[in-house]
């Protein structure tokens, strides 16, 4: 397969662009933006993403409602956000036009399918007048593209249906936007005859026409005068490969499983946006990987506690509405001290709320939704990448301590794609377990709550002779297990308990600060929210402004040092994606007088509300100068 | 020269908590009853697991001596499900009772019953709330005056077996909790039967609920209100064993045998492994109107499910090779940046 590489328009020479592909939910939108990325990855690029999808299947054809777009910026230098403002927009139809137009800025380039602004379309998306035909387009770099006719001309060989045939116009597309970057279209080329089967198959036959085809128009038209080029990314040497949160996530497990020595469990219920997850666990069988799909969030999480009593490495996985059904069930994990693992993938609520929507505001919900005084370690993940090392952090947590460990991803994350440096697996250190063979008490039968020097309860289980124990969710006596009312026995385990998490931060590496280690402004982050928060402190930094970063990755416990960070700063800033929930936490804990950024609208942040957030809370630096 | 193994008896099963429920409790039966025939199905206590939720019933666990998990109220299903598909060398048990199973946690229970786990559920039906003293329960009789029904319940009840048939369960049976030879056969079936099995023992709250099974439990008019299913055996009841029940089109009638018109050959013979509908039939069966069944309803092999969900790890396993996470991370489209 070969990419056309005579250019006859000259090209210019850029570090990054920011790309947003938005069309009907069935326009192949999400397909076509994962292969830019991934291409764009396989060309040195550094990637960020952020797909924005309706929580319908398809809506109604050519609806505001039913609009699904995929952004994502590539560059010649690290990212670590989808992007603040396009360089380009493609949009294919007037809904999807008028949706996002708002994000282009002036200057920047709109290519769009001039076939679908017919006036059904225009009354679909509710419009009186062409949006095309406004003059405000010409504050736009405009480019109208036939390109359902083309689209149709170019496969018409292939004597597929006209619904086929229109099927194929986002490969139309993709080619164009591929000529326009200097993207190479040889991974694509092998999706196509992978996805739409072998050389002989007409459909993958009349995508590639429909992608080579879109790539000739851009060389061809008049319109463009030329295109772009972005030099690869100069990231730390190793072998890349582009990765999904969600993806990382099952693979993060998977290895946590092999280090630990131990056969997966996996129980869990269907909820958006974690199901993925579920479905990249169910295609590895074969590495002993055993999923259930439960008949609710509650028999998930309650299947999951069997197979750890069991001793296996259990897992469940849910959102926001599925974690508020397990919260009983985590209290009884907790209460039994068995080691497993709880996922939180946010999404926007209450209740149903945004499903396919980004949302940091389960945070208090897994601190404090159970019953009695049931802390729990909470992790969170920061990145997609991040997520494969969040959940081995946590099965180590887990399995040292005795508990259920709670791990915070959201829909940003899991969505979201980014290079990943391949780690080498032989040199992945064990995570040691032990289950016990033998009676640890020589007067009398086996004591399941007998205590190490962390406070963790040993993990005897069934099939071991003579350890015979019955574990509940009534309080019980430290040291036998046995049933207990006992008002100081009970006042004990409570405080056990709550000792064994605050244990947890002697197992974990201390909180790094970014930048100067004291100074005018701190701002604290935490969860997905890391990439625009970096970037924007980055460049508060790079104006001489006296600004740090703490993202917070261990949630609870707070790494032992942070109090100590805070109080170093004469300013805290908490941007959150929720009212203001770590701000509650760290206001209480430190009483520091944190003020929040708060954004609840379904959407990341942008770096750039997130910088005039910072200059607004930090000293310009003609006053005050940062201090190193 | 033989090495004798070690017999195991039911003090074998008897851990050292003492047993707290009330004086009288048709528990105690059902737990001596397990603990008599556990050395008989052979399974050593370490191998055996007693898995409950919430009620009286559920304090089972914590009365024998292998491992147990008192876990929480209707969950128990779930928990055993987790348990067994990942470690199908154990025994599981789950002990539950009326309200646990068919009210807050009647999902599960279909759901464990139509997925055919190799384990024993055992659901001790007193029709009535106990633990949190005295409210109706699913199974209780219309118009039953309970605390939190002065004026008699209004819900129609549940009838477990039936729902039991409705998920298709592989083996059905009831017993009572005072006929204690019917009982400890029963779980010893329970026991044998490869798949989920179902116990439904009518059990007595003498304290909230007494007397709610007394017609089955009293010698004077337990073998009239009762019929004894066997298999292969002419369904025939009564004192002097002078009553049958004939098949008339789609429905059940009691025909008397004494007047030497009827003879068992035109009774209707019980068949566990009879079609449902007519396992259903019989579940409808209800007094006053007709005998109560006890014994084994169902008995049909079926495929577990754990065998079907390890069986596709296996097959898995034999197709592509036990997994290689390195392999799995550089498949795909990778680069390097040196």
């Amino acid at each position: 397969m070969t990419t056309e590489a005579t250019l006859n328009k000259p090209v210019k020479p850029v570090q990054g662009i920011t790309v947003r592909l938005v069309g009907d939910s069935g326009d192949g939108m999400q397909l076509l933006g994962t292969q830019l990325t991934n291409t764009s990855a396989l060309l040195g690029n550094d990637v960020a993403t952020f797909p924005d999808f309706p929580a319908e299947i398809r809506a109604p054809r050519g609806t505001r409602a039913g609009v699904s777009g995929f952004q994502v910026q590539f560059a010649s230098h690290e990212v670590h956000t989808p992007g603040d403002t396009l360089d380009a927009l493609v949009a294919m139809n007037p809904a999807a036009l008028v949706t996002n137009l708002a994000d282009l800025p002036k200057g920047g380039l709109l290519i769009v399918n001039e076939d679908s602004f017919e006036d059904k379309d225009l009354k679909l998306a509710k419009l009186k007048t062409s949006p095309l035909e406004e003059p405000a387009m010409e504050n736009y770099r405009l480019i109208k593209v036939p390109m359902t006719r083309l689209t149709k001309e170019a496969v018409a060989e292939f004597g597929l249906s006209v619904k086929e045939a229109d099927r194929c116009k986002n490969f139309f597309a993709m080619g164009l936007v591929y000529w326009l970057y200097g993207r190479n279209m040889d991974a694509t080329l092998r999706f196509i005859h992978g996805k739409f089967g072998d050389g002989k198959s007409v459909i993958a036959q009349a995508n590639e026409k429909a992608l080579r085809s879109g790539w000739a128009f851009g060389e061809t038209i008049e319109g463009i005068g030329h295109s772009y080029s972005i030099e690869p990314a100069k990231l730390p040497p190793g072998t890349y490969r582009n990765i999904m949160g969600n993806q990382a996530m099952a693979w993060g497990l998977m290895t946590a499983a092999q280090r630990s020595g131990k056969e997966m469990f996996y129980g869990t219920y269907p909820i958006t946006p974690a199901s993925d997850i579920l479905h990249e666990l169910a295609k590895f069988k074969n590495f002993g990987v055993c999923t259930f799909q439960a008949e609710d969030e509650i028999a998930a999480v309650c299947s999951a506690i069997g197979a750890a009593y069991g001793g296996k490495m259990a897992v469940t996985t849910s959102s926001g509405p599925g974690i508020a059904l397990k919260a009983e069930a985590m209290g009884l994990a907790l209460m039994l001290e068995l080691p497993m693992l709880v996922i939180d993938v946010q999404r926007g609520g209450p209740s149903t709320g945004l499903p396919t929507k980004t949302e940091q505001a389960d945070l208090l919900q897994v601190m404090f939704g159970r019953n009695g005084e049931a802390p729990l370690p909470v992790l969170a993940a920061q990145s997609p990448g991040d997520c494969f090392e969040i959940v081995q952090e946590a099965w180590m947590l887990a399995t040292k301590l005795m508990l259920p460990v709670i791990v915070l991803s959201d829909g940003y994350i899991a969505n979201g794609a980014e290079p990943w440096p391949i780690p080498d697996v032989s040199k992945l250190a064990p995570i040691p377990v032990n289950h016990p063979e033998h009676n640890n008490n020589p007067d009398g039968p086996f004591k399941p709550y007998m205590r190490d020097e962390l406070l963790a309860r040993p993990w005897a289980i069934p099939g071991t002779e003579g350890l015979m124990h019955r574990v509940g969710g009534l309080e019980k006596e430290d040291g036998t297990g046995n049933i207990s009312y006992d008002p100081d026995n009970h006042q004990k385990m409570v405080n056990i308990r709550a000792q064994k998490v605050a244990n947890a931060a002697k197992l974990l590496p201390p909180q790094q600060v970014i930048g100067p280690q004291s100074g005018d402004l701190l701002v604290i982050s935490w969860g997905g929210t890391y990439g625009a928060c970096l970037t924007a402190v980055q460049q508060a930094q790079a104006e001489g402004r006296s600004v740090s970063l703490a993202h917070i990755r261990y949630m609870n416990p707070f790494p032992s040092n942070l109090g100590e960070i805070i109080s170093r700063f004469e300013n805290v800033l908490i941007p959150e994606l929720n009212m203001g929930q770590l701000r509650l936490l760290i206001r209480s804990r430190y009483l520091v007088d944190a003020v929040g950024f708060n954004k609840v609208k379904g959407k990341p942040f942008t770096v750039r509300e997130l910088v005039e957030k910072i200059h607004e809370h930090s000293k310009s630096p003609s006053r005050s100068p940062a201090r190193a | 020269m033989s090495i004798a193994l070690p017999v195991l008896k039911a003090d074998d099963f008897t851990s050292d908590q003492d047993v707290r429920w009330c004086p009288g409790c048709g528990d105690y039966s059902i737990l001596a009853q397990m603990k008599k025939v556990l050395p008989e199905i052979g399974v050593p206590p370490e191998k055996t697991v007693f898995i409950s939720g919430i009620g009286c019933s559920s304090r089972f666990p914590y009365y024998v001596n292998t491992y147990g998990v008192h876990s929480i109220h209707g969950r128990a299903p779930a928990v055993a499900t987790g348990l067994k598909l990942t470690r199908p060398d154990l025994s599981v048990w789950v002990i539950t009772g009326d309200g646990d199973a068919l009210s807050i946690g009647g999902n599960h229970f279909i759901h464990l019953l139509r997925r055919n786990v190799d384990l024993n559920i055992v659901l001790f039906n007193n029709r009535i709330y106990g633990l949190t003293k005295g409210q109706f329960s699913p199974t209780s009789v219309e118009g039953q005056v309970t605390k939190s029904t002065p004026m008699g319940v209004v819900d129609h009840p549940l009838n477990p077996i039936s729902v039991a048939v409705g998920a298709e369960a592989t083996f059905i049976a009831r017993s009572v909790d005072s006929n204690v030879k019917h009982l400890a056969y029963t779980l010893k079936r329970a026991a044998a039967h490869k798949g989920t099995s179902f116990v439904e023992v009518y059990q007595n709250c003498n304290v909230f609920n007494d007397g709610a099974f007394a017609y089955a439990q009293d010698k004077a008019t337990r073998d009239d209100s009762t019929i004894e299913l066997e298999h292969g055996k002419p369904m025939i009841f009564g004192k002097d064993r002078d009553k049958g029940i004939r098949l008339n089109g789609f429905n059940f009638e009691i025909v008397n045998l004494a007047e030497g018109k009827i003879k068992e050959d035109d009774l209707l013979f019980h068949d566990e492994k009879a079609p449902s509908t007519l396992v259903y039939m019989l579940s409808r069966m209800r007094h006053p109107h007709f005998p109560e069944p006890i014994g084994v309803f169902r008995d049909v092999v079926s495929e577990t499910f754990e065998e079907a969900v390890r069986g596709q790890i296996d097959e898995a396993i034999a197709k592509k090779g036990p997994g290689n996470l390195q392999k799995l991370f550089m498949s795909g489209d990778t680069w390097k940046v040196s």
